[in-house]
């Protein structure tokens, strides 16, 4: 987990209590993170950004976009990526070159040694532990998982799945468009039928 | 255990009774009106956030506190919250020290973002600057509370060498907060600094904000400082029954609601969404004295905090309405909250 923010932490714990080992970290030391890990992710283990990724199959990017830009692309070179970041730009105002695309292939671009997977970025860190369900649960709630490659889209639902959330699998980044500030699903938690409907109405009035 | 009770507005615009926006000069008046009452009816903080908008025409909190601590003689007043990226640490401090000496040492000031992010572009700074320029900041306004001259040098705003920054505050340091949302990070900044926390809890489960509590906690005491408290700061109403607090409160809530999450892209609350924020597993205040008083007693034990603010009514509601809620936050919820918190 990279980010130990508002919602790296969310994710996180969710990872956990589905049996993950999770290591965090944040810009810096892992000795400045050690006390939020140990009492808002208990569990997660806090270390260098470096040494957490070198040991992990998958990564999550849970940072400002703004701070991702300064992320050496090499660090993440093979990995298994997910983009739960978002460009929010009347939350963190505007950066140049996210205008009117999907971030995550803008990520992507930028990450070109990686695989890159748009997933948990549209239900708030406010909502995402709360919502989370069991398997067959008949409140479950639907997520959103964007992936051009499509093995590392079935293995981040995989991810999704096990933590509370019945993914909907979107084919390119590109498609993961929809999941973005501004799209029908962002801010919204829906059930799997409720999502594809909004999706595929959505997906219809974009070029 | 001392608890403390406040009401928070950010200048929300009245409206009279048929639904017209009063002016923004009438609704200031408005506040300074609530403010005064707010003493009367035994509320103890009287806070003022800043904001920049139509709706929340409210940038200069500190004029419209200046005018209730002239009027008043025991409430305290403070901003809920200042927005320190975007003003300068300085001058804050000098009008808050203002405010401290016209009020005869009564001003707090709470430090944030706040939802608001109107001042960025207006006073022409850059949202993706944000972090940098709080921290910057945050920590030169913890050495000008302080007092005594100051040096300090960064990126955000000239040096200051060996400078002493009038007036002087004649009791020591005001109190200061800081507001935090949800990142982790930021509670262990306000330790770090030796701010007290504020826990701005505006959706979802309270109780989940308790790890944040006891990080506060365990920071304070890595860092070497003594114990300081935590407030929570929560949006609400109250009526006197739970149907007309409800009805009140709700259809402004969902318009106002809906028009930021039109702007922000967030969900738009449904009926729904409003019953489970007004429960007891929500965010929201929103009910009959009774109600309002077992929520912020449950809440303040669950977050081991000692303080509560109330962010009362909403843009639309009127002055009548607001008027009513102080009424009965004053001399029924917080002697009843009170009262259950010592059982």
């Amino acid at each position: 987990m990279l980010g130990a923010g508002h919602i790296g932490p969310v994710i996180a714990r969710l990872a956990i209590a589905a049996g993950y080992p999770v290591s965090i970290a944040a810009s810096g030391d892992p000795a400045d993170i050690a006390l939020i890990t140990e009492l808002v992710v208990p569990g997660a283990r806090p270390r260098w950004a470096a040494d957490a990724v070198a040991d992990a199959d998958i990564v999550v990017l849970a940072m400002p976009l703004h701070r991702f830009l300064d992320v050496d692309p090499g660090l993440l070179s093979g990995k298994l990526v997910v983009d739960a970041m978002n460009y929010w730009p009347a939350s963190d105002g505007a950066l140049r070159g996210f205008q009117g695309v999907a971030s995550s292939e803008i990520v992507a671009d930028r990450l070109a040694g990686s695989t890159v997977v748009k997933a948990l970025n549209h239900i708030g860190y406010h909502e995402l532990e709360d919502r989370a369900r069991p398997a067959l649960a008949s409140d479950r709630r639907a997520t959103g998982v964007a992936a051009d490659d499509p093995a590392a889209g079935a293995a981040i639902a995989g991810l999704v799945d096990r933590i509370g959330y019945d993914p909907v699998l979107l084919d390119s980044l590109r498609a993961g468009r929809v999941l973005q500030p501004g799209g029908p699903v962002f801010g919204v938690t829906l059930t799997a039928p409720e999502f594809e409907r909004a999706i595929h109405a959505e997906a219809r009035s974009l070029p | 255990m001392t608890y403390t009770f406040g009401l928070d507005t950010f200048g929300d615009r009245n409206s009279d009774a048929d639904g017209t926006p009063l002016s923004h000069a009438q609704t200031i008046r408005n506040v300074v009106e609530e403010g005064v009452l707010a003493e009367g009816a035994g509320v103890d903080f009287f806070g003022i956030g800043e904001h920049h908008t139509d709706l929340f025409p409210m940038p200069a909190a500190d004029v419209v506190l200046a005018a209730i601590a002239a009027r008043t003689e025991k409430i305290r007043v403070g901003s809920a919250v200042t927005v320190l990226s975007s003003d300068d640490p300085v001058r804050v401090f000098q009008r808050f020290s203002t405010l401290n000496a016209i009020s005869g040492g009564r001003a707090e000031v709470i430090l944030g973002r706040g939802s608001s992010i109107d001042s960025f572009p207006l006073f022409g700074y850059d949202l993706a600057d944000y972090e940098q320029l709080f921290e910057e900041k945050a920590a030169l306004f913890a050495e000008l509370r302080d007092g005594g001259p100051v040096t300090w040098q960064g990126k955000t705003r000239p040096a200051l060498f060996n400078q002493d920054v009038v007036p002087h505050n004649e009791a020591g340091p005001f109190p200061a907060w800081i507001g935090v949302g949800g990142n982790p990070q930021s509670v262990v900044r306000a330790a770090r600094l030796g701010f007290s926390l504020v826990l701005a809890i505006i959706g979802g489960p309270p109780a989940r904000f308790a790890a944040y509590s006891e990080l506060f906690r365990r920071a304070l005491e890595k860092f070497g400082r003594p114990p300081l408290p935590v407030m929570v700061h929560s949006p609400g109403h109250v009526a006197a029954t739970d149907e007309q607090a409800k009805a009140e409160f709700w259809p402004r809530w969902r318009d106002i609601i809906t028009l930021m999450a039109a702007e922000r892209g967030f969900a738009t609350p449904t009926e729904d969404s409003f019953e489970r924020e007004t429960g007891p597993q929500g965010a929201l205040y929103v009910g009959s004295p009774e109600t309002v008083a077992r929520k912020i007693a449950a809440n303040l034990r669950v977050l081991e905090a000692t303080r509560f603010d109330l962010k009362y009514g909403m843009p639309g509601m009127t002055h009548d309405q607001l008027m009513a809620g102080i009424e009965l936050y004053g001399h029924e919820v917080i002697p009843r909250a009170r009262e259950l918190l010592k059982s």
